[in-house]
């Protein structure tokens, strides 16, 4: 499961939506995996900074032993690359018009940043472990990178 | 047609063979990818999203949503979470490494994310399993409206969730949708090939406070062949859900209630709860 995810999951049981402590769940006893991919989808994490809790991000990453997130979440623009696309911006647009401009700027570079937002969000996975809600300690346990969310009955 | 909702609960009912078949057949993948192309143009993204895949099974929609757009899925690639009952289904979408992150989780049972997570969420034949209800514990309606009051709450302002169903007949259609609109959705049914076997029913929600038009009309609206057919109007002036006392239904009503209180009661006939009018 992404961290991804984890920044995103409640407790499942009712009497715990009310209460704060219900997010994040803390990952108990778990193995990591980093998934690799191909590409940065820059877009995708562009859409999704603004959502993120990044206080509970960090507080995740260090639960789970990773290198510290900076204390302040990244900006929109601190994802893109800023160096040498302006150059080329210019020759483009030069040679073919507006219609390569509009392609230059759907071909923005991920700056190291979100490289690192990348690596963190949708590389990094847990593969076996436990969630824990904070607010009445209920265990999810993950294997394999699955969730098991089902409640019995009378917690639901 | 037999309905798998009527034989067994859908933890059961995909056990490994099931979920195999499920997931082989080309019949159902084709069909499967149909509709969700389907959504997708009614979901209408244009930048990569996060969506949630109610009953993602084994993945065969969350693959579609990984495509880029040259792969033919608009706004992709999407990043996409599958919550699933049957975890047959999803070690089959395990073994395919779907590049979606999976829960086993009961949709009946809530959603449990936080408000605001989702730009948007897509379920492919999965709704109808809500219907049923497999222990005296809980209830067809309870289940449908835990999962929409989830959902509404996980949906950013202004995102939108199609459903694709196979409701077992009108009543289920409409308790579906009711459950919708009683969560707060802006709700709309909307039917491809309506009236033959292959009909396909997509529910489509809005969630308000978007740039968007209200409700399905809004969603529509610049597709082809669709014809818009809006029931809000009528009985407006009509308490909801109560026929007018003295009415042929009430009649009816009435009778039966009589009846299954053991009195006497007159067999109905084609005069029954008719206006005696002098005619000449």
């Amino acid at each position: 499961m992404k961290l991804l995810t984890l920044n995103f999951l409640t407790c499942a049981i009712k009497t715990c939506k009310t209460s704060p402590a219900s997010f994040p769940l803390h990952p108990r006893d778990c193995e990591l995996e980093v998934v690799e991919s191909e590409s940065v989808n820059l877009p995708f994490l562009k859409n999704i900074l603004p959502r993120l809790m990044w206080d509970e991000l960090r507080v995740i990453a260090d639960e789970l032993g990773l290198p510290a997130l900076p204390s302040t979440p990244p900006t929109r623009d601190d994802l893109v690359e800023p160096s040498s696309s302006s150059t080329t911006t210019i020759s483009h647009a030069q040679n073919a018009g507006n219609a390569a401009e509009g392609q230059q700027q759907a071909e923005e570079k991920p700056s190291q940043t979100a490289r690192d937002l990348h690596r963190v969000l949708l590389e990094t996975c847990i593969k076996e472990g436990k969630l824990v809600c904070g607010n009445c300690g209920h265990e999810y346990k993950v294997m394999e990178g699955v969730a098991n969310f089902l409640l019995p009955g009378h917690l639901v | 047609m037999s309905r798998p909702e009527d034989i067994l609960p859908p933890d059961l009912f995909y056990n490994d063979t099931e979920s195999r078949k499920y997931t082989t057949s080309s019949r159902i993948q084709r069909i499967q990818s149909e509709m969700t192309h389907r959504a997708l143009s009614l979901l209408s993204l244009t930048t990569p999203s996060l969506i949630l895949d109610i009953g993602c099974g084994s993945g065969l929609s969350g693959e579609i949503l990984s495509q880029t757009p040259l792969e033919g899925t608009p706004g992709g690639p999407h990043t996409w979470i599958g919550m699933d009952i049957s975890s047959s289904m999803l070690s089959v979408a395990l073994e395919k490494e779907v590049e979606g992150d999976l829960m086993l989780a009961d949709a009946g049972q809530g959603v449990p994310f936080r408000a605001g997570t989702f730009d948007a969420a897509i379920s492919i034949s999965a709704v109808q399993w809500l219907c049923n209800a497999e222990s005296s514990e809980e209830s067809p309606a309870g289940r449908l409206s835990r999962f929409f009051n989830g959902l509404y709450a996980s949906l950013r302002r202004g995102g939108r969730a199609v459903c694709q169903f196979y409701p077992k007949n009108d009543e289920q259609k409409k308790m579906v949708s009711q459950a919708a609109i009683k969560a707060g959705f802006g709700a709309g049914l909307l039917e491809d090939d309506p009236g033959t076997k292959n009909a396909k029913t997509y529910l489509v929600l809005t969630v308000g406070g978007g740039e968007l038009d209200g409700d399905i009309t809004g969603v529509v609206g610049g597709m082809e062949g669709v014809d818009v057919m809006d029931t809000r109007r009528r009985g407006r002036g009509m308490k909801r859900g109560k026929e007018v006392k003295g009415s042929k239904a009430w009649i009816m009503r009435k009778k039966e209630q009589m009846e299954r209180k053991g009195r006497v009661v007159k067999a109905n006939s084609k005069y029954t709860g008719r206006k005696r009018r002098i005619q000449w």
